[in-house]
């Protein structure tokens, strides 16, 4: 049964990509675009194997990944202390939350220049931009998380005498793991978009690099899809990976 | 079931001399809620309440609805701290959340991401114990409870009944000299309560622990306790007490005997001269 409603979706999710490519190319032959403006499925298909085969994403795919795991982790590491700083303590959020939430408002698009300028053009900038940009949804998912933990069982680890290193590692991050999990979910996403706009702030490889090289000097229109498809995996093979994660730790829970 | 258990004591503690079981002194009591910093006026919750357990009785203590007995409880168990008055158990005074306690709460609080068994051996865990040894002494509990087979469940996966169980033998981990329970079988139905009133009676006749019963049910204080206690309406204190005189162990036919109905209209009486006074 569940074997069969498997294969069942597995049929639609191919049939709507199937529908999506043919969507595309009877676009481009009713507007009569030219390939600059849109190029048709097949020659974006044929760019991006040929930019997986000759060097060219070898080049730039481990730059921008790097610049994503290493930004989410430091990004998602302090988000995940400074939410629960702000779950616990009344007068840390009063402090702290009108500046992370300015910080937040703030685009990235504006500060990622100035970490240009202040960071160089190398790794670090763009880490941290992408730490900046995932801080803010995992510092908020875990703030919820972590108040949101039954204050019952708060009691009863009282009652058993738990340290609160013990009430932190085996009550309070349990507990508020789906939540934290849920703001990885975001982060991760928007950490892909972080390390593109921090590469287009300035930088020498990368897949941002990449897009602005496809568009501004080589004229490269069916590069330019090629790239936004890779980020676009990326992005969801990242969003799988956290899921994943999720699905193995909270996923047995009632 | 008694055998497990006592071998159990001994395999784990050679060292330790035989448990001995301790009563509660429980000495003018006073404790009220309301925050100081906010200069409202604290409303007194418990006012002059001393009660004694002795070693290895069973008390229950009944009152109408916020007259302190939860209160009451969590200050035995050093939850909370009194604003006035002592409790010890044994020779030694109550100074925080206390190891010879051991605290059954109305809802199970287990843990719902731990399987039944991690639940059980959560305290053993707390206290360091390594993890073969836990769960060895976690699945004896468990057999105590009638609840091996079910070592692998979750919490959700259990009936209301079957988790109170898993939380009473949480609670009878560690061994504690006192038992103490909030109203442990309020959220059951009648015919759970019954079955776990009586496995309640067995376990206290096994461990022997000094043990005092927060309940609501006049028939459930009176069918397990050997003294009743009656709380006043808020500010809480002890207004009667009624011995009941049955001969144990229960059962629950004998709910129908007539110095049952004694007892508890006995009981009934004091509660009612409290509520309309």
């Amino acid at each position: 049964m569940r074997l069969r409603s498997d294969r069942f979706q597995t049929g639609w999710i191919v049939a709507a990509a199937v529908l999506f490519v043919l969507l595309w190319q009877a676009i481009v032959i009713v507007g009569n675009f030219r390939p600059f403006v849109l190029p048709p499925p097949g020659s974006v298909g044929a760019r991006f194997v040929q930019a997986w085969t000759d060097g060219t994403m070898e080049r730039h795919v481990p730059t921008t990944l790097s610049e994503i795991v290493l930004g989410f982790g430091a990004g998602a590491a302090l988000g995940v202390i400074v939410g629960y700083v702000l779950a616990r303590s009344r007068f840390a959020e009063r402090l702290l939350s009108p500046y992370i939430v300015a910080a937040q408002a703030t685009p990235v698009l504006a500060i990622a220049p100035l970490l240009a300028l202040w960071f160089g053009t190398g790794l670090l900038s763009k880490v941290i931009i992408c730490s900046l940009i995932v801080f803010f949804p995992i510092a908020v998912a875990t703030m919820v998380g972590i108040r949101s933990v039954d204050a019952d069982l708060l009691e009863m680890c009282r009652a058993f005498r738990a340290r609160p290193a013990q009430v932190l590692s085996k009550v309070e991050i349990p507990g508020a793991l789906p939540s934290i999990l849920g703001g990885f979910r975001v982060g991760v996403t928007l950490a892909v978009i972080g390390a593109i706009v921090g590469e287009w702030a300035g930088g020498e490889q990368g897949l941002g690099v990449l897009i602005n090289l496809a568009r501004g000097s080589l004229f490269d229109t069916p590069l330019l899809f090629a790239t936004l498809a890779t980020i676009a995996l990326i992005g969801v093979a990242l969003y799988a990976a956290i899921a994943l994660l999720e699905r193995r730790l909270v996923g047995a829970r009632g | 079931m008694i055998t497990s258990f006592t071998i159990a004591t001994e395999r784990h503690e050679p060292s330790e001399p035989p448990r001995s079981v301790a009563g509660v002194e429980v000495r003018g009591l006073d404790f009220s809620y309301g925050p100081a910093r906010t200069g409202e006026v604290p409303r007194p919750v418990l006012a002059g309440v001393s009660l004694s357990l002795e070693p290895g009785e069973l008390v229950a203590l009944v009152g109408p609805n916020g007259c302190g007995k939860s209160t009451l409880l969590r200050l035995v168990a050093g939850l909370l701290r009194p604003a006035a008055g002592s409790i010890a158990i044994g020779d030694r005074p109550v100074d925080g959340p206390d190891p010879r306690v051991g605290l059954v709460f109305q809802a199970p609080r287990l843990l719902p991401w731990r399987s039944v068994l991690d639940n059980v051996a959560f305290p053993l865990e707390l206290a360091g114990w390594a993890r073969s040894a836990r769960y060895e002494r976690a699945r004896e509990l468990l057999l105590l409870v009638g609840m091996n087979g079910s070592e692998g469940e979750r919490p959700h996966q259990l009936s209301g009944g079957m988790r109170q169980r898993a939380a009473i033998a949480r609670a009878l981990v560690l061994e504690p000299s006192v038992l103490l329970l909030d109203e442990p079988f309020s959220a059951l139905d009648a015919l759970t309560r019954d079955r776990l009133n009586l496995e309640l009676q067995d376990l206290w006749r096994v461990t022997g622990s000094s043990t005092l019963l927060v309940t609501h049910s006049i028939p459930e204080a009176v069918f397990l306790a050997d003294r009743v206690l009656v709380m006043s309406p808020r500010p809480g204190r002890i207004v009667a007490e009624v011995p009941i005189r049955l001969p144990r162990p229960r059962a629950l036919d004998q709910l129908d005997a007539a110095i049952v109905s004694e007892s508890a209209a006995a009981v009934r009486m004091h509660l009612e001269a409290e509520v309309a006074a």
